[in-house]
């Protein structure tokens, strides 16, 4: 189908940084965080903040004015791997040079009596009867439960591997915190049933970004450069408004559901990449509960429909195997930062992770990261696949 | 184990627009309602503008049986807000007209759940100003 040079041959990922996270930032508010991620991005890349023109995010605006970098390219989008193909497409396409993409979060959510509000958008079909993130992924696990005999044991797992690796990460929210045993995840207080309270995400504060150049320019640059081999997004529409069905089609692929979504995203990444499943070394997966890595793992092409619970039970998703997932720890131990900064932070790991430079859990001879966001429970699932080879 | 209630508590309530009143106002009279496409008769919810299978803007309202089978479900230990009385069981019915909603299943037992029983709406009017009257859905005896 495509008859051009490789999409992404012109870009490369050059400046990645994380603040540090934690429940609470004392002193920080979301764009004094997102500020401080951007700077650091931009100091990772070896590069000054004059140097951007082309910036992302929610901080974009603000960013553009505090470092008179204007007039800039700017694009509003906020969330995760879309805004990276986006910057990666504004580069592609010619309108800027050097991409910034930041965002940060601090401050909103420290009354904890209620669920995160972006877990709980208002809607007239789903707001009366109680619905928050946690549920609506539940109602696709539990299908997913019926349908294949998926066992809580096997989501225990997955978290518990995802918690450990946080254990071991000092950048982690929760670094010490275990290790954890499956039994451990079963045996904490059920927040929404098959979820027990430590198969879900925990909700912090930080900010992350990124920055991205022409892939001509990273001699100028000072860390070895990452690239884009390929990505791709699926979206069914607005998360958290219509009843979350694993069996929802589209007309066009009506083979496609929602309880598969990220699989057309995968297909076309790695179409574009000339990779499939067996050649990603690092699977940073999202992890906002414990079933979406069963779940992804079978959408992506990693194993087949309904085994995504043996698959995750074979010795693979630890570190040390095949496809080791969500190596800092993710959502569930290194950091939510509320509705966007997680969103980006995987694709800051598999940056980290093909660079050498994690200090726990490092996969030695990383050459391809696979990085998503979302999940089935938000109608949309994001896909990036990096690597240490320009394409 | 405890009996599921309608929640009696300051939970939020819906605010119907114009695409959605004529479901609330079903709601009012003891009717679930929901779009049928008069081209291709596929049945849509929740409330839209166009067929999602044919595209057609010809759709009608109508009535539902108010049966169907439980699709899927979770039980909440952690409410969303400190207004939801706990533990509270989210469903998605399947309809037997071919459409899917989202509700609450009450009047059994919170641990009589599962996939595939067969349930009937309920309404349970909220009390406010509005006067909203939500559905939720029973197991059938």
């Amino acid at each position: 189908m495509r008859t051009l040079g490789h999409p992404f041959r012109d870009v490369a990922i050059v400046g990645v940084y994380n603040t540090k996270q934690a429940r609470v930032l004392e002193g920080h508010d979301s764009q004094s965080i997102a500020l401080e991620a951007a700077l650091g991005a931009i100091a990772d890349a070896g590069l000054e903040p004059r140097d951007i023109d082309g910036v992302v995010g929610g901080i974009a605006s603000n960013f553009l004015y505090q470092s008179r970098i204007g007039p800039a390219w700017r694009s509003m989008s906020p969330l995760g791997i879309p805004a990276v193909i986006e910057g990666a497409m504004a580069i592609a396409c010619g309108l800027a040079n050097n991409v910034l993409i930041a965002t940060g979060e601090a401050g909103s959510y420290r009354q904890h009596a209620s669920t995160a509000p972006w877990t709980r958008p208002t809607n007239e079909f789903v707001a009366a009867y109680g619905m928050f993130t946690a549920a609506e992924f539940a109602l696709m696990a539990r299908r997913h439960m019926h349908m294949y005999g998926t066992t809580p044991e096997s989501m225990a797992h997955v978290a518990a591997t995802i918690r450990n690796n946080g254990h071991v990460n000092p950048d982690a929210v929760y670094f010490g915190r275990g290790p954890f045993t499956a039994a451990d995840v079963l045996e904490s207080r059920m927040v929404a049933d098959p979820f027990h309270l430590l198969d879900c995400a925990m909700t912090s504060e930080g900010g992350t970004a990124l920055v991205l150049t022409r892939a001509d320019r990273t001699e100028d640059t000072a860390k070895t450069p990452v690239y884009l081999l390929g990505g791709g997004t699926d979206h069914y529409g607005p998360s958290y408004q219509h009843p979350p069905v694993w069996d929802l089609g589209g007309v066009r692929r009506p083979d496609l559901i929602a309880g598969h979504v990220g699989r057309r995203a995968a297909e076309e990444a790695f179409a574009v990449a000339g990779l499939g499943p067996s050649d990603v070394d690092v699977c940073e997966f999202y992890d906002p509960f414990s079933f979406e890595l069963i779940r992804q793992f079978e959408a992506f092409g990693f194993c087949a429909e309904g085994e995504g619970g043996d698959y995750v039970m074979s010795g693979v998703i630890e570190p040390g195997g095949r496809h080791p997932i969500t190596t800092d720890g993710g959502t569930m131990s290194f950091s939510h930062g509320g509705a966007s900064v997680q969103l980006f932070q995987r694709v800051i790991r598999g940056v980290q992770q093909l660079r050498g430079e994690c200090s726990s859990a490092q996969v030695l001879t990383a050459e391809v990261a696979m990085c998503t966001g979302g999940g089935s429970g938000a109608l949309f699932t994001d896909v990036l696949l990096l690597g240490k080879e320009r394409p | 184990m405890s009996l599921l209630l309608p929640q009696s508590g300051d939970i939020p309530l819906p605010q119907p627009g114009p695409i959605s009143e004529p479901y609330w106002q079903g709601c009012r009279e003891g009717v679930l309602r929901f779009q049928r496409c008069l081209d291709c008769s596929a049945p849509t919810h929740t409330p839209a503008l166009m067929c999602a299978v044919c595209a057609s803007r010809s759709l009608v309202w109508v009535d539902s049986s108010g049966k169907g089978e439980i699709y899927s479900w979770t039980r909440v230990w952690r409410p969303v807000t400190p207004d939801f009385v706990t533990p509270y069981v989210p469903v998605i019915v399947a309809m037997e007209e071919g459409w899917f909603i989202l509700s609450n299943l009450v009047g059994c037992e919170d641990d009589a759940v599962a996939i595939g029983l067969g349930v009937e709406v309920v309404f349970h009017s909220s009390g406010g100003a509005d006067d909203i009257v939500l559905p939720y859905f029973q197991l059938v005896s």
